[in-house]
């Protein structure tokens, strides 16, 4: 034993540039084996078929979404549980999660999963509850977030934002492409048409036209292809 | 840089590592009151102001970044810059490099404070620093790299010491893990969009997060145990062959353990496997840490009765010990998930910062201040700001580990028909508020503890000032 430890200290501890090289070697093994596999196309999560790029007004409510921290109290991501497919709808797949930048599956269920809220409640209840949750949820620990209501996305941010997605891949059509701002404006004119039809009066430029869209959409395109597939593909525990 | 260019009076340049110190231990005021600040908010929701810049959600992210690259960054920092020279017989290689590393980090750190209530992130858990932040983050980083190696390369002695393998792997592993989970393509000055996409994305985050705590708040502060615990107990280390043996299996096995962090989500099978497996393996690596700090002190158990340094790395120590135990039992795929989204995990974060790296940062300090300055200024009050801080802890981790249990068995709860027991979220919420409340109390105790020693060091400097200087030579 005596020997294992004189080897060590003669030919490691006296040796800095050796020691370093073989402390990253040490890391880069474990790295190299699980993110390189995930990286690679042939094993990479499996597409699902009918899953597609946010439209440009959901990048922006998106982009909120990340800038107030709502993963910070709401995941979005349903294990493959009976509790949890009962609470929030079908367990998560990977290939939902396709045109996630940055991921948004969230660490702590301070509120309730939000993978599938699209089209669970109306627009204007999103309104309500945004401006003031325990109008909507009574008990509630969640802070009003009253300033979407004021401030305003804007075409230039929404341009940048589908200039950047686009070079990374994301296929948005040529004239989503060209033109972001407009398909954006057309989104939120509709999302404030239909406020004001419920009785709220809130303009299309505001940020919380944006982050209700992006809530709406959410888990709507995977619901819908999950509930195609059933039958090879059945809700598993 | 020769030592012969060094000033006389500081072979060591001393002068960093009170700067360091300093900055740890203000940071480590602003990181708890951030905490019980957001740790009030969950309990009284009002407390977030009705402002964008103070909600949980922008405020939690400025939390752990404080306490994580502030608070124990330059805990981290001031030991290494206190030990390294003295280890290898040599000055750091530049002193200027050291002071850039020192203004750079605390740029870096304002920069974060300045940002994070904005809502300027990239949403990656202690990773939400927006771009430019990263790449300055890169410039410090290698600045600091290059005066450690610079240090080890002009070094008097050949061997290295156990501390400056795990400082070593620190300078190296954290340089990877930030480039590889930072790559990103910028969209506008203050956002950006990950090269990676939705699982690939978080196995890279999870595959950097676990390895923060790993290579950030682990194998750094083990190098601190290594160098302090025998100075304040005066005894050698216990084992060195278990430390070679606990060093390479512990820097190999932990970078494997992130998936644990994405248990029944959509990544394979095979990896969350992995996760699981080296997670649980790591109970021999981490437990041969501290087995080897607390053997140190075999036959000084007797000091620990009366000195207050070595009751803060005995405790730390322990905590290291349990949280270790703790997380691999987390990471067992059942477990997980019961525990998985609830405040068990965030109780057991806080065994290993409050605990392990908390503990460990006030040990080195208080041993450190007498030897940088002078006699420590209220004795009495090192004494009061550990039984402050260890009675905080326990109400906190006890209130996260009932609170989590109870939120995880609610969720879960079915009715004898197979329905949700409790299908309203907002009845969960509602039991959680006790455990909230309890928690704010054990978080102000921790701070009160760190508030005590932030005011001891100012007396203690204010009094160094009178006090003759402390000779460098003694000291060495």
């Amino acid at each position: 034993m005596a020997t294992q430890n004189d080897w060590h200290r003669n030919n490691l501890e006296n040796k800095g540039a050796l020691f370093a090289v073989l402390s990253v070697a040490a890391i880069a093994v474990g790295s190299w084996v699980e993110l390189v596999p995930m990286m690679t196309v042939d094993y990479a999560p499996e597409q699902i078929a009918g899953i597609e790029p946010y439209t440009p007004l959901e990048v922006a409510g998106r982009d909120i979404y990340v800038r107030e921290g709502c993963y910070v109290c709401h995941s979005q991501w349903v294990r493959p549980f009976r509790s949890e497919t009962l609470r929030y709808g079908d367990w998560s797949r990977a290939g939902e999660y396709v045109y996630d930048r940055p991921f948004q599956l969230g660490s702590r269920r301070i509120g309730p999963d939000l993978m599938r809220v699209g089209g669970k409640y109306n627009d204007a209840w999103h309104v309500q509850h945004l401006m003031d949750p325990r109008s909507t949820s009574k008990g509630s620990i969640m802070p009003p977030y009253a300033w979407l209501m004021d401030a305003t996305w804007s075409d230039a941010d929404v341009e940048a934002s589908i200039d950047a997605l686009s070079t990374l891949g994301h296929p948005y059509t040529l004239s989503v492409r060209e033109d972001p701002a407009k398909a954006a404006h057309a989104q939120a004119d509709a999302l404030s048409a239909r406020l004001a039809e419920s009785g709220l009066d809130v303009p299309a430029d505001r940020e919380i036209i944006a982050l209700v869209a992006y809530l709406q959409r959410l888990g709507k395109d995977g619901t819908a292809a999950i509930a195609h597939s059933k039958g090879n593909d059945e809700v598993a525990p | 840089m020769s030592p012969a260019t060094q000033p006389q009076h500081d072979p060591w340049d001393d002068d960093l590592v009170r700067k360091f110190l300093s900055a740890t231990v203000l940071w480590a005021v602003v990181g708890l009151l951030v905490g019980v600040i957001i740790a009030l908010q969950l309990a009284w929701w009002p407390a977030n102001l009705g402002l964008p810049y103070t909600t949980f959600g922008r405020l939690r992210p400025l939390h752990t970044n404080a306490v994580i690259f502030a608070f124990a960054g330059n805990t981290v920092f001031t030991g290494i810059y206190y030990s390294m020279p003295r280890l290898l017989k040599t000055p750091m290689w530049s002193r200027l490099l050291g002071r850039f590393h020192f203004w750079g980090w605390q740029s870096i750190i304002v920069a974060a404070a300045l940002t994070l209530p904005f809502g300027m992130t990239q949403s990656k858990e202690y990773a939400e620093l927006i771009w430019p932040i990263d790449l300055a983050i890169v410039v410090v980083w290698v600045a600091f790299a290059v005066n450690f190696f610079g240090t080890i390369f002009t070094r008097k002695v050949s061997h290295l010491y156990v501390a400056i393998w795990f400082y070593m792997s620190f300078v190296l592993t954290i340089a990877v893990l930030h480039i590889v989970n930072s790559l990103a393509l910028p969209a506008t000055l203050t956002r950006s969009y990950p090269v990676f996409s939705g699982m690939t994305d978080a196995l890279v985050q999870w595959w950097y997060g676990h390895n923060a705590v790993a290579f950030f708040l682990t194998t750094p502060f083990l190098g601190l145990m290594y160098y302090f615990l025998p100075k304040s107990s005066g005894r050698p280390v216990y084992s060195y062959r278990l430390s070679i043996i606990h060093f390479w299996s512990l820097v190999f096995l932990y970078i494997w353990a992130g998936p644990h962090h994405l248990l029944y989500s959509g990544l394979p099978d095979w990896a969350q496997t992995l996760g699981m497996v080296f997670s649980i393996m790591l109970i021999a690596p981490s437990w041969g840490g501290m087995i080897n700090g607390l053997y140190t002190l075999r036959g000084a158990w007797d000091q620990v009765r009366t000195d207050p340094i070595l009751k803060f790395q005995v405790v730390a120590i322990s905590f290291y010990g349990m949280s270790t135990f703790e997380g691999p039992m987390m990471s067992i795929r059942s477990v997980n998930a019961l525990a998985h989204f609830t405040n068990w995990v965030v109780g057991h974060v806080h065994a290993g910062a409050l605990g392990w790296n908390g503990m460990m940062a006030f040990g080195m300090i208080y041993w450190l201040v007498p030897r940088l300055w002078t006699t420590i200024a209220k004795p009495a009050w090192v004494e009061l700001h550990f039984w402050l801080a260890s009675l905080g802890m326990l109400l906190y981790i006890i209130a996260m580990w009932a609170g989590g249990l109870t939120e995880g068995l609610m969720s879960r709860a079915l009715t004898p028909e197979g329905l949700l027991l409790y299908p309203n979220f907002v009845d969960i919420v509602a039991r959680m508020n006790p455990f909230f409340w309890t928690r704010v109390i054990g978080g102000t105790m921790y701070l009160v503890g760190a508030i005590l020693m932030a005011i001891n060091l100012v007396l203690t400097i204010r009094a160094s000032k009178h006090a003759p200087a402390v000779s460098a030579a003694a000291q060495a």
